[in-house]
């Protein structure tokens, strides 16, 4: 047991600052352990989302010393012995109060995406899909939603505004998977560009890096999915195909979802 | 939301004025990131503009940097592709096809993307670290559309390392006496070769034409095949790109030792 | 921000209410819209955050990919051994009949399970299944599961927006919002009144909302936070055994608390945190302290015949299991939880009071990583534990209560008129004990179940019942008793409170009950209840937890009664009850199920009542010897027939 340092961002959309405390950790603990021990035993009202606090449904992202990350997977061990930990909430969401986000964005943002489409003619248990198949979007899927990687995103993390038209890693990832996925039969690249601002990645990785699960966002989903749109948009010689055979049959935006804006 | 709904939600995020609370030395990437690009850039600007010193006779070493070598005074042993019938004016580089194709191709490249767009452009400089840009509009804007053009570079560049191949292979059958010989620079356009197909077959869009583009791959198992080969090589694009940088200026360096006369090929066979 | 003092309460009206969005609640919302109602979805947490996300190996369904000679009986009768024959048999057999259709609709509705070499979903096996029988992914199956069906909601959003202009016309997700009420009207001292609706709070701002609807589908999960040790998260409060009973319904087989056998043990802050039954149904062994597989010393007389003797035949059947026993690594959950308990009070525990759970030395290490790609994370960043080389440290930990809202099986409606549950907040499926991957089949099954069944009702009802009046009565009243914890200043502390409760029910009515503890934590109990009045929470509504957790307490002594009662009253052992004091089963309490009512005071009654029978041509699944165990002399049938049936059953 030893007695550490931490500094909380305490405050709403209004204002806030951090707060200093110091506090009891002992061996083993997370950085949501810790402050769990705030909350029980000097602020009650301190604010935190979390759910599992074993890193498997994504509620408890907040940033610590900067980083983005998960509270219930970031060990107190990680850091010197007697390094400050700062804790704030994440950056490109409203804030609600301390460390709670609003982070309705993000399903604003799932809710624009045109579902999973199977060929009509089938019925359920006519899928066959081998295990290769599968595997890739798997990879995608493993993703919990702790939207830190939209969160991370300088897209809309340094540029407010973007966010009417950047779905960000998470969603775009989305549409990569679907887009993937053997029997589906839509064609979502066309506004994957024009709706959901592929363009306006520009691969600097930082959703890959801060993904609590690992999943390779930018060179599995999001490349594969820009170099999709080039196929589709700005291939010539795909292009010249596509007016010559079959015409691409492009899925159009979901009617009447609205879209994200700033709410003032 | 419907008109029922008085849920009240904040609009504001939380104001924190630090730039980034990182505590960890993040703009150390960034900054070797750009002394990397930057001695890559200077190294072989000087180098493309020298028109001299690029060729050995003796063992038919050609660096890279002039192959294929085009111009009218080009070596004529050197010039695989043969010789345009115009003299090139000073400071224009002999390989005036393959140059501009092969830095398009990494300009275009999905891993230098990254690397510039943080040290140089920094957006971002580093994860989250706050851009020192007031707007963002990222690769939607007609000029950095180009980018998209990706694949055509990689189809050029495909056949470019093949000529590089070529250089490299011919160089094994112009030993000292004759015949086969192997000596180091031998060795290092070999090692600079393999660098050069792990950077051009590693590249996301050689991934996506060989088999990314499918849905289904338990249909295509050849196709698989080749994808998840290319998958593995993906994984270290950026490795090789930094790798086969320092093996082309290594192979061009060398050559333009020997061939300018400050050292002599270290043989080992014949 | 909403003042304190005055009350302001948003006003909804929908036709069906589903309280809970994980699996069960996603599915009876899904099905309740698909048949034209107005649906709204409760959820205490984030959209896609429920504690569904936490089931890791399977969904258990006789698709007979993996092995053809599945079929839904053979499902049944493992479904009803693993239960103890406590089970309801008509939701068993629906539950068994109707998985497999349920886990081919997620997959036509985008969920991408694991396959076999012929391209259908593969199975894996888990403790009490016959064949291997759970549909999954990896070990996150449900993740993918709760995702599926959260994109269900959107696709249907998608159609409204298309058809009506509006993605919430008829299916809106409500998310951090609570229920703290159920509004009834009218009922009488014996019958109790018909649900007109319901109230809570918003988390993110503390304001208050009512529901005026004629149905509410409780699909609330379980009451794993009223103790220490558990897999459960911090949602698992009761909330709906406890709104249930607050509403005149009673709950069965309270006394039956499924410790799972592996949770961490170390370090102490992760205490609890499930490793999956995958572990074992890979290959996974237990050893004690000395290295011995004691597994083998704990196989009781009822499952003799179908587990392993040795390690050469359990280790043959992981290959060739048509001729091998089964290891008694999967005997099923509670068996294997009270091996783990007696080994280490006998002093043969691994040095952090568990036992070694080793894959190790079983499996290659990219297999391991493959096969068990979450497990492996967890250990490595919990706990710095590499699974590829060495063994796990496991101990029993409190993850699912088989007890629950008593329901009709082909409706899941509970007694009180328009109230319906599903999941783990429903009793009855399970018996005395659930099968690991019978709970993800369970939610789709019944929430399914549930949601036709409101809708069904309210095509009873005719015309929409006018309880405006009613229900904003409630609502003000409801206000007020939420608002008192934030105004008595100087009140208990709740998380003082909530330990003190964890502590009783992880010590006295914990994996191994005695009666006398027990009554001593009856009397517990009723102090805990009183404190639990005079909590006082400081700070403002908006996202104050610790207010959160005091207008959650209540709830979880309620439901922490309900246990204790049931179980002081079964003088008997059987599946997730097991009394010290009396060892044995018992052939006459398996015909009896307890059901729970309580008062206005949240005092807790006891009603015994009988355990429907099985249909004769069921029973037939099951060799005389067999029953001979369970049941009593006059319920068996005559040997010759059961024998006739047993092989009719089988062919």
């Amino acid at each position: 047991m030893s007695e550490r340092v931490f500094r909380v961002w305490r405050g709403s959309g209004d204002g806030g600052g951090l707060a200093e405390y110091r506090v009891e950790v002992n061996e083993g603990e997370v950085v949501l352990d810790v402050l769990h021990r705030l909350q029980a035993t000097q602020t009650p009202d301190l604010a935190v989302r979390w759910n599992c606090k074993a890193g498997k449904c994504g509620s408890c992202s907040v940033e610590i010393n900067g980083h983005p990350r998960l509270s219930c997977m970031t060990r107190m061990s990680v850091f010197e012995p007697d390094e400050v930990v700062t804790v704030t909430p994440m950056r490109t969401f409203p804030v609600v109060r301390d460390l709670v986000c609003d982070v309705s964005y993000n399903y604003q943002k799932a809710r624009e995406i045109p579902s999973f489409a199977p060929d009509p003619a089938k019925k359920p248990g006519d899928f066959r899909m081998q295990q290769v198949d599968v595997e890739r979007m798997q990879e995608f899927r493993k993703c919990i939603e702790c939207f830190l990687c939209n969160n991370v995103c300088h897209v809309i993390r340094d540029h407010e505004e973007n966010k009417e038209h950047f779905s960000g890693p998470r969603y775009l990832m989305r549409v990569a998977e679907l887009e993937m996925h053997p029997e589906d039969t839509a064609d979502r690249r066309l506004i994957a560009q024009d709706e959901f601002g592929m363009g306006y990645c520009n691969i600097t990785k930082c959703c890959s890096e801060v993904c609590p699960e690992g999943i390779r966002i930018t060179d599995n989903a999001l490349i594969p999915l820009k170099e999709r749109v080039a196929d589709r948009k700005y291939d010539p010689l795909v292009w010249l195909g596509s007016k010559i055979g079959r015409r691409p049959k492009d899925t159009p935006p979901v009617p009447n979802v609205g879209r994200y804006s700033n709410r003032t | 939301m419907s008109p029922t709904d008085s849920t009240r939600l904040p609009t504001s995020r939380a104001r924190i004025p630090q730039r980034t609370l990182r505590t960890d030395r993040w703009w150390l990437g960034p900054i070797l990131t750009t002394l990397g690009l930057a001695t890559f850039v200077i190294y072989a600007t000087l180098r493309v503009f020298q028109q001299d010193h690029y060729w050995v006779q003796e063992h038919h070493y050609l660096t890279p940097f002039y192959s294929p070598c085009i111009a009218l005074q080009c070596d004529p042993d050197a010039a695989l592709l043969g010789r345009l019938p115009v003299e090139f004016p000073p400071l224009f580089p002999y390989a005036l096809v393959s140059l501009p194709i092969l830095l398009l191709f990494r300009l275009t490249c999905y891993y230098y993307r990254k690397a510039y767009y943080r040290s140089i452009w920094q957006a971002p400089t580093a994860c989250a670290v706050r851009e020192p840009h007031r707007t963002y509009t990222g690769e939607t804007r007609p000029l950095m559309l180009g980018q998209n053009g990706h694949r055509y570079f990689f189809y050029a560049a495909f056949v470019i390392t093949g000529i590089n191949t070529w250089d490299m292979l011919i160089a094994f059958f112009h030993g000292t006496d004759g015949g086969f010989g192997i000596g180091l620079g031998n060795v290092i356009m070999l090692v600079n070769v393999i660098m050069l197909w792990g950077y051009t077959l590693s590249c996301h869009s050689c991934r996506h034409v060989f088999g990314g583009r499918l849905n289904s791959f338990g249909r295509n198992p050849v196709r698989y095949w080749m994808w998840s080969r290319i998958s593995t090589l993906n994984h270290r694009h950026m490795l090789f790109g930094w790798f086969s940088i320092a093996t082309l200026m290594i192979t061009d360096a060398y050559i333009a030792l020997i061939a300018s006369g400050t050292i002599d090929d270290l043989r080992i066979l014949n | 921000m909403p003042p304190t003092t005055q009350p302001e309460i948003t006003r909804h009206e929908y036709d069906v209410v589903v309280i809970g969005a994980g699996g069960a609640g996603l599915r009876a919302a899904i099905a309740a819209r698909e048949q034209g109602k107005r649906t709204a979805v409760i959820s205490k947490s984030l959209f896609g955050k429920a504690h569904t996300v936490m089931a890791e190996g399977g969904a258990a369904a006789a698709l007979g990919n993996a092995n053809a000679d599945d079929e839904w009986r053979v499902h049944f009768r493992d479904t009803i051994r693993g239960g103890k024959f406590l089970n309801d048999p008509r939701m068993a057999e629906l539950h068994a009949r109707e998985a497999p259709e349920r886990i081919l609709e997620l997959e036509y509705w985008g969920a991408l399970f694991d396959r076999t070499a012929d391209g259908r979903i593969s199975q894996r096996n888990f403790g009490g299944h016959e064949y291997p029988r759970l549909a999954h992914v990896g070990d996150r199956t449900g993740l993918e599961m709760i995702r599926t069906l959260q994109q269900r909601v959107v696709a249907l959003q998608q159609a409204d927006a298309a058809e009506l202009g509006d993605p919430e016309a008829r299916i809106r997700v409500f998310a951090e919002t609570a229920i703290t009420r159920l509004i009834t009207e009218g009922g009488d001292g014996d019958a109790p009144g018909r649900i007109v609706g319901a109230f809570g709070y918003r988390r993110v701002d503390g304001g208050f909302v009512v529901f005026e609807a004629p149905a509410v589908v409780l699909a609330t999960g379980g009451i794993g936070k009223a103790f220490r040790t558990t897999s459960n998260s911090w949602e698992y409060t009761g909330d709906g055994h406890a709104l249930a009973l607050r509403a005149g319904a009673g709950l069965i087989n309270m006394e039956f608390v499924q410790f799972h056998p592996t949770g961490m043990v170390w370090p102490p802050s992760v205490k609890g945190i499930l490793v999956t039954e995958s572990v074992r149904g890979d290959g996974g062994v237990l050893r004690n302290a000395d290295g011995e597989r004691f597994m083998f010393n704990y196989v009781p007389d009822v499952f003799r015949s179908q587990y392993a003797e040795t390690e050469e035949e359990a280790d043959g059947w992981y290959d060739d299991p048509a001729n091998h026993r089964r290891p008694p690594e999967l005997l099923p959950r509670d068996e294997v939880a009270r091996a783990i308990n007696t080994e280490v009070k006998e002093g043969r525990g691994s040095p952090h009071g568990g036992v070694f759970l080793d894959v190790s030395s079983r499996l290659p290490a990219e297999e391991i990583r493959r096969r068990l790609p979450s497990m492996h994370h967890q250990f490595k960043e919990l706990a710095d534990v590499d699974i590829t080389a060495e063994p796990m440290e496991v101990g029993p930990t409190c993850h699912y209560v088989m007890g629950g809202v008593r329901v009709d099986a082909d409706t899941a409606a509970s007694d009180v008129p328009g109230l319906f549950a599903a999941g783990e907040v429903a009793g009855g499926m399970h018996g005395s004990n659930r099968l690991g991957g019978n709970s993800l089949s369970d939610l789709l099954v019944f929430g399914r179940r549930a949601g036709m069944g409101a809708a069904a009702y309210l095509d009873g009802l005719g015309g929409r019942p006018d309880a405006g009046a009613v229900v904003d009565r409630a609502a003000s009243e409801a206000a007020a008793e939420a608002l008192r914890f934030l105004k008595q200043g100087d009140g208990e502390n709740p998380y003082t409170l909530h330990a003190e409760l964890q502590e009783t029910m992880n010590d006295l009515v914990g994996i191994i009950r005695r009666g006398p503890e027990m009554e001593r934590a009856l009397e517990r109990l009723d102090e805990l209840a009183e404190r639990s009045l005079m909590l006082s929470a400081p700070g403002d509504r908006v996202y104050n937890p610790g207010w959160h957790l005091a207008l959650a307490l209540p709830n979880m002594v309620l439901v922490s009664r309900a246990v204790t009662a049931a179980a002081l009253e079964r003088t008997e052992s059987r599946g997730g009850h097991t009394r010290d004091d009396h060892p044995g089963m018992s052939p006459e309490w398996r015909r009896v199920s307890l059901e729970v009512r309580s008062d206005a005071s949240d005092r807790v009654t006891l009603t015994r009542r009988p355990v429907a029978d099985i249909p004769a041509e069921l029973l037939g699944l099951f060799e005389h010897d067999e029953l001979a165990k369970y049941l009593t002399k006059e319920e068996l049938p005559e040997t010759v027939a059961a024998d006739e049936a047993a092989e009719e059953g089988q062919s």
